[in-house]
């Protein structure tokens, strides 16, 4: 096991056992094709344990290998004989689902870094689940509103056939108000995009729009800008973070995407967390980064007030949600999950790194759709 | 549907083939001539892919990069041979599959420390990039074409290695009785290590190539060694022409199927509806076809051995 301990407080934990010390259980994936995006959000969230000086938080780190089994797996160990006060760390929806609900019904809290399946916003809401990144349709959403705003009536839309593409396409239907010029399920994991290329190329379509995260986004962005294809395209952030952008190359240049959070985010909150990320840890940071450095500094402000062992103060502070975030003004809603402005960024090439630049609001003070159904 | 967009599938459905023929020659030519199941030949695929996607960014170069893919692949069949995978000729097969399994693990960890884990960028040469317009108006990518093209070059190649020249015999032999050759004074051993580098060859091959259009990235070998296997049974272990059809009818199945299924659907299915069901059933297709062939002929289309 793999336990990461500031010399201070392993020094604290030898000479006095004793002392109040807070337990948090990072349950996330660093092994196989998706390990860039846990190790996003370890680092930022470790770099803000870092910053805050604190010496009682123990920050227990395991690898789910993006199996749901092995998630649930590492949460019993870390829940029974680690005793963890406070988890966090899942990057991958279908593991939130095997591992929350048991986990908070167990009374730890379980603050999300990433994922945000419409169950545990909906009617699978629960008093000690926070998200912090967003609700899995809001990417998707506003995309569809940048896509009104931008004059498109005529999308053809695409994402893998499994609940969070599913979750995608019904996302951006949402707010859209166009037609559809097509709406194509792909397999999940498909690396060959020609045949949906040349349908899009068929379709008559004035704008796609798709939801491809990892390998998958890279592999179509590669295949469509060889195709000669030209009509503009549009996705959430997933597909063009900072840390698959480098593998696509030119062919993500100019393409618009949503995002809770980037770079350019211009409070010296964020200012700060891009300078330090990038000389600690040498690369730029990524959306995910961004969750992992906010889901650190909800904690550190909810234990600025109360310990975990007083759940109901522990509770309150949380839901405050008085810390300074890196997308600038943060607030939960009477879900648990964020209300927050998302942003269209452009892919622009900054010397020989590519990154985004924000060129508008595409949803001020965006709430997901499910807090309605959400009774705590 | 217009006639173009056909043509243009049926294309991309021939390009599939014959980049999936390239993972199943070596699959087969391995399983067929020393009777071993490499679960790790989806990881010399990606090899070949880390390889160029390192050599093409230092040099700038993608026929270097491809030489390099071969190289590297090659090399990495070649010591897994003589470290590993001649202990297991004479195990059985879930020992062969469980010591290859543990090769992915160590391959794929290995890539990782390596090269990190975020992926990789490889793009198609500047010769080959954009598409071209073809007799009838299809545009076409050029890159595609020139897959299709390298693919059908490869199959005339091994064709012609196996049937025309001393080694191809030899391994033909190997395939029917390896206790024989040997006692006619074949070295057996070197055979086997020739083979094995060979099919490691032809799959880094395909790593670099269809790395360039897709994702370079740890794990990236694994689905289609799924469909390399599937092809070699379609097409009955052991034989190239074997394979060579079987990749052409999984290629041609899976993009067609992926076209057409849901089209066909929607004749009496709402179109949401008709999309997700016509998607689900596409991502069978391949598997109903190999059950159907294997009712019709149980040791696959091209298969010797009972």
């Amino acid at each position: 096991m793999k336990t990461l301990l500031s010399a201070a407080a392993a020094a604290a934990l030898l000479a006095a056992p004793a002392m109040a010390e807070v337990k948090v259980g990072m349950i996330t994936t660093l092994s196989g094709g998706g390990a860039g995006l846990g190790l996003d959000v370890r680092d930022g969230f470790l770099l803000a344990i870092a910053q805050s000086g604190r010496d009682d938080i123990e920050v227990v780190i395991e690898d789910d290998q993006q199996k749901p089994d092995i998630a649930v797996q590492i949460a019993d160990e870390m829940i029974q004989s680690e005793r963890v006060d406070v988890m966090t760390g899942i990057i991958w929806s279908n593991l939130a689902m095997a591992v929350v609900p048991a986990a908070v019904n167990q009374g730890v809290f379980y603050l999300s870094p990433n994922a945000g399946p419409s169950q545990l916003a909906g009617p699978g809401c629960h008093e000690n689940y926070f998200n912090v990144a967003w609700q899995n349709d809001n990417l998707h959403e506003a995309a569809g509103a940048w896509a009104n705003e931008t004059g498109y009536t005529n999308s053809f839309i695409l994402a893998p056939n499994y609940p969070a593409g599913q979750d995608a396409l019904t996302g951006y239907k949402r707010f859209y108000e166009g037609e559809l010029a097509g709406e194509l399920y792909t397999q999940l994991g498909q690396t060959d995009y020609a045949a949906e290329i040349a349908q899009i190329r068929a379709s008559g379509a004035d704008s796609v729009f798709f939801f491809l995260p990892g390998g998958m986004g890279i592999s179509f962005l590669k295949q469509y800008a060889d195709s000669g294809v030209e009509i503009p395209v549009i996705g959430p952030a997933f597909s063009f973070d900072q840390g698959i952008l480098q593998a696509v190359g030119d062919a993500a240049l100019g393409v618009v995407n949503t995002s809770q959070w980037s770079k350019d985010i211009d409070n010296p909150t964020n200012a700060a967390f891009v300078e330090s990320f990038e000389a600690e840890y040498g690369r730029l940071p990524s959306l995910y980064a961004s969750q992992g450095f906010d889901t650190a500094n909800l904690l550190l402000s909810a234990l600025e007030v109360a310990e975990p062992s007083d759940a109901d103060a522990f509770r309150e502070a949380l839901r405050a949600a008085e810390f300074d975030s890196t997308r600038g003004d943060f607030a939960f809603g009477p879900n648990h999950h964020p209300i927050q402005d998302i942003y269209a960024r452009e892919v622009i090439r900054e010397g020989d790194v590519f990154t985004n630049r924000i060129v508008g609001v595409a949803l001020e003070d965006h709430a997901d759709a499910y807090a309605d159904e959400c009774s705590m | 549907m217009s006639a173009i967009l056909i043509i243009e599938q049926v294309l991309n459905g021939l390009q599939f083939g014959v980049m999936l023929f390239l993972m199943a020659a070596g699959l087969t030519l391995i399983f067929g001539v020393m009777g071993l199941i490499n679960l790790a030949h989806g990881s010399l695929y990606m090899i070949g892919a880390f390889a160029a996607a390192a050599v093409a960014g230092a040099t700038g170069s993608f026929l270097l990069a491809l030489a390099a893919a071969m190289a590297a692949a090659a090399a990495a069949g070649a010591l897994v041979e003589l470290t590993v995978i001649r202990r297991l000729y004479a195990a059985d097969h879930l020992d062969q599959v469980l010591a290859t399994f543990a090769l992915i693990l160590i391959f794929s960890e290995g890539t990782r420390w390596i090269f990190g884990s975020f992926p990789l960028y490889l793009d198609v040469p500047a010769a080959l990039s954009g598409p071209v317009t073809l007799p009838g108006g299809i545009d076409y990518p050029r890159y595609r074409l020139a897959l299709i093209g390298a693919g059908l070059a490869v199959a005339v190649g091994l064709w012609a290695l196996t049937q025309h020249t001393r080694i191809g015999i030899r391994i033909r032999a190997g395939e029917n009785d390896r206790e024989m050759i040997a006692a006619l004074g074949v070295d057996i051993g070197r055979l086997y290590t020739l083979v094995f580098a060979l099919g490691a060859a032809l799959a880094g091959l395909a790593g670099a190539l269809v790395g360039a259009i897709q994702s370079v990235q740890v794990g990236m070998g694994e689905p289609v060694l799924i469909l390399a296997f599937v092809v070699i049974v379609i097409g009955g272990i052991g034989s190239i022409k074997g394979a060579f059809i079987g990749a052409l009818l999984v290629g041609l199945t899976d993009t067609l199927g992926g076209i057409f299924l849901p089209e066909f659907f929607k004749l009496f299915m709402e179109p949401g509806a008709a999309t997700q069901t016509g998607a689900s059933l596409a991502s069978m297709a391949i598997y109903i076809l190999m059950g159907l062939v294997l009712i019709w002929r149980p040791t696959g289309l091209f298969g010797a051995r009972a």
